[in-house]
């Protein structure tokens, strides 16, 4: 009964239907990929295309939220440069977020941030690359070498790729050895300096004062505090395509050894530190905790997390095997890059300088050590000066900060993502990291390969 | 489209009035009603086959051509898809996504249906109405937000359920959403979103089935689980294979729950759990959108083989 109308719908909703597919691939024909508007290479004087530069065009800043003071002084002492500041999770954890953003921004061919800020500090590797690279070159002409020269030695090293420098470091990040000096006294310890002294405080303290704990493993860059400051060759960039990973060999063996003899004793966190759960259960009774120098304001001098008392938490070396040379680990220390795509180069600059050298963010506001030299020194004199930190903060901070293996490369992929999607839930689950140690290899191998790395 | 079904309606041959004289009566007014509507038909369905078209098939066809060519815009054969293929994810991603599927859609087909009946077989109507009302809140939050909802309750610490948690065994976060659990958690999260639609959308179907053959049923003496079994179970049969195609395809491309949770737990839930966020992955990180097209490509093909499954199964298309 139905079937003749249904058929005469057909055929007319058919030739609706031709009409708008012509119609449609009329209009998807008239829009092709848009191009940045590229200057002529040749004609920059800052090594890069540029594209066409306006004076007052606001600078869009990308940050995440532990930064977002830094923007807010910026805009305070320049109060003429109208910027737009956006936070987004700055890639912790190697989220990828600023990376596949970018990529999103290189398809539509528009709408990307003047500057970014990144926690990551191996996203030069793939920023500086591809046909259509985001990061801009600094040190081609744009920036004037004096004001590179002033950062911390080697602070740019991983932001440096076929000897161009291609962002800012925010902070540096050496691994260092915190430790609760008070508790130290009280309870008649030494601080240990040797990775064999550490496990066996450790298991001391496990036993004699169950609860408190000497380290903690529940964080995304656990990897790096342990397995890096262990000399662990698990991240060997060997060059532009050539990665190597070795968890058989000693040093990683014997830390994973002694990370399990400390977990089973129960004197790790297994918590991260950013946890509600890390503060609710270990505050107070943290007797020790390698970590990042970064640590000082984002743990222990911070009223929403550990909130140590003053004049009890101090820092000692980096730990060293023994009878071998300390050597320091590394975590991030956040990086700012400038868009090759930007319209107010000028701006992006003035930007880039103040926040990681201007003393009204590095030295009055930041949580971290200081990149640059001069805001690093006068952070440093801060400190002491507050005496918030006991000991000598300055110097073991400093000496830490010349420390960092540089056995450990900076790949295109994250390692804290490895090393938490394929240890942590098993460790959680009660697994032995000696166990988990070929699985990780092969983990970290299989990233390094489809982010195009040949494994030797 | 309904009309003249009505004609062949129980209803209208329960009235007894002569048919012929009914046909006559209707027929004038009735023509010129639906031609007149049948326009403006177009009208409203023009927007849906456009944007149908625009982000639907176009895309899709697009994928399809690129998923085909090299990143230099040769063809290249059946490369991208030899290539993803052997991508050391993909097969664990398209594991996880299948058991994601079996939990979810098991737990849908018997769940919703049987809360449908049973909120159906309800008789009082504040009660049913309100029980209704309930089941659809939830589905009132979008994607992501309800994600953030659900790190809450996952998260023994502050979870308000934090005691069936502690039963299972689960004492951290990181163990609740441990590389086994996730295809329940996730498909426990898609439930609590999605099935109070599901459940309403099953009370209309309920209520298209004519009282008449209720009525007949309980004559027979047939109570409400006989009634449910072989009246209303059968009469639904379109319903739930029309629910479980809607659902395969929406749960196939499972992408923001694990995306969210995997930047909240920082990737403990991999990056790369589901197919989609490996597309995801390849488009925006690989740079490789060819690859990217070949996943999304066979993510189509696998859904069309299994809906086409529910659509035979469930006789879709089948006209009663």
């Amino acid at each position: 009964m139905t079937k003749p109308t249904t058929r005469a719908v057909r055929t007319r909703l058919s030739g609706v239907s031709v009409a708008a597919v012509a119609a449609l691939l009329a209009l998807t024909a008239c829009t092709p990929g848009v191009s940045p508007t590229d200057g002529e290479a040749a004609d920059s004087p800052f090594g890069f295309a540029t594209a066409e530069q306006k004076a007052d065009a606001p600078i869009t800043v990308w940050v995440d939220a532990s930064r977002q003071p830094a923007a807010d002084a910026f805009a305070e002492a320049y109060p003429d440069i109208p910027i737009e500041v956006e936070t987004y999770d700055g890639g912790a954890d190697g989220s990828g977020s600023f990376q596949t953003k970018i990529q999103a921004f290189n398809q539509a061919g528009s709408g990307w941030p003047d500057v970014v800020f990144s926690t990551q500090n191996n996203d030069a590797a793939w920023a500086s690359q591809g046909d259509d690279p985001f990061a801009a070159p600094l040190d081609q002409g744009y920036f004037d070498q004096s004001f590179l020269d002033g950062f911390t030695e080697g602070a740019l090293a991983p932001l440096t790729v076929d000897g161009a420098v291609y962002g800012l470091r925010n902070d540096i990040a050496p691994t260092v050895t915190w430790y609760d000096e008070s508790l130290m006294e009280k309870f008649g310890y030494e601080v240990p300096t040797t990775w064999e002294e550490y496990r066996e405080l450790g298991l001391k303290v496990a036993e004699e004062h169950p609860g408190y704990i000497v380290g903690g493993i529940g964080d995304a860059f656990a990897e790096e505090i342990y397995f890096w400051g262990a000399k662990a060759p698990l991240s060997t960039v060997v060059d532009a395509n050539t990665f190597s990973a070795d968890a058989s060999d000693p040093h990683a063996t014997q830390m994973a050894e002694i990370l399990d003899d400390l977990l089973d004793a129960g004197a790790l966190a297994q918590e991260d530190v950013f946890s509600p759960d890390f503060v609710q259960k270990h505050s107070g009774k943290v007797l020790m905790l390698p970590g990042p120098a970064w640590f000082s304001g984002a743990i222990f001098n911070n009223p929403s997390s550990l909130d140590a008392k003053p004049g009890t938490i101090a820092v000692g070396a980096p730990l060293a095997w023994e009878g071998e040379e300390p050597a320091a680990g590394n975590v991030g220390g956040g990086t700012w890059f400038i868009s090759q795509h930007s319209e107010n180069l000028e701006a992006a600059k003035t930007f880039l300088e103040f926040v990681t050298s201007d003393e009204r963010y590095q030295v009055d506001l930041a949580p971290g050590l200081p990149a640059y030299q001069d805001a690093a020194d006068k952070w440093l004199a801060r400190q002491a000066e507050d005496g918030f930190f006991a000991g000598d903060f300055a110097a073991a901070l400093s000496s830490a900060s010349t420390q960092v293996w540089d056995g450990w490369g900076y790949p295109r992929f994250s390692q804290e993502a490895v090393w938490n999607k394929t240890v942590t839930p098993k460790l959680a689950a009660g697994e032995n990291l000696v166990d988990l140690l070929p699985e990780w290899e092969t983990a970290i191998e299989n990233e390094a390969q489809v982010n195009g790395y040949t494994i030797k | 489209m309904t009309a003249p079904a009505l004609d062949d309606s129980p209803s209208a041959a329960a009235a007894g009035s002569p048919r012929e004289g009914r046909r006559q009566r209707a027929a004038t007014p009735h023509r010129s009603v639906t031609v007149k509507w049948s326009r403006f038909s177009y009208v409203f369905v023009s927007g849906y086959v456009l944007f149908a078209l625009a982000f639907g098939v176009l895309p899709t066809l697009y994928a399809v051509f690129i998923a085909f060519l090299d990143n230099e815009g040769r063809f290249s054969g059946i490369t991208n898809f030899t290539k993803v293929l052997a991508d050391f994810r993909f097969w664990p991603a398209a594991a996880h996504v299948g058991l994601f599927l079996l939990v979810w859609l098991v737990a849908l087909m018997v769940l919703v249906t049987l809360l449908a009946l049973v909120v159906h077989g309800i008789g009082r109507r504040w009660l049913s109405s309100s029980l209704r009302f309930v089941y659809y809140i939830p589905g009132a939050l979008a994607g992501a937000s309800s994600v953030v909802l659900w790190l809450f309750v996952l998260n023994p610490t502050v979870s308000p359920v934090s005691a069936v948690l502690h039963a299972f065994g689960f004492e951290t976060f990181v163990q609740t959403v441990s590389p086994g659990n996730l295809p329940v958690v996730f498909a426990v999260i898609a439930f609590w979103t999605g099935a109070g639609n599901w459940i309403i959308v099953m009370y209309g179907a309920l209520n298209s089935i004519p009282d008449e053959v209720l009525e007949a049923a309980r004559m027979d003496g047939a109570g409400a689980v006989r009634t449910a079994l072989h009246i209303q179970l059968p009469m639904l049969r379109k319903w739930i294979a029309y629910m479980a195609v809607m659902s395969l395809a929406a749960g196939a491309q499972l992408f923001v729950e694990p995306r969210v949770l995997s930047q909240a737990t920082h990737a403990v839930v991999p990056t790369d759990w589901s197919l989609n966020q490996l597309t995801y992955l390849y488009a925006f990180k690989q740079q490789d959108l060819n690859g990217s097209a070949a996943i999304a490509v066979l993510l189509l093909v696998a859904s069309l083989a299994v809906s086409l499954f529910f659509v035979v199964r469930g006789g879709l298309f089948e006209r009663d």
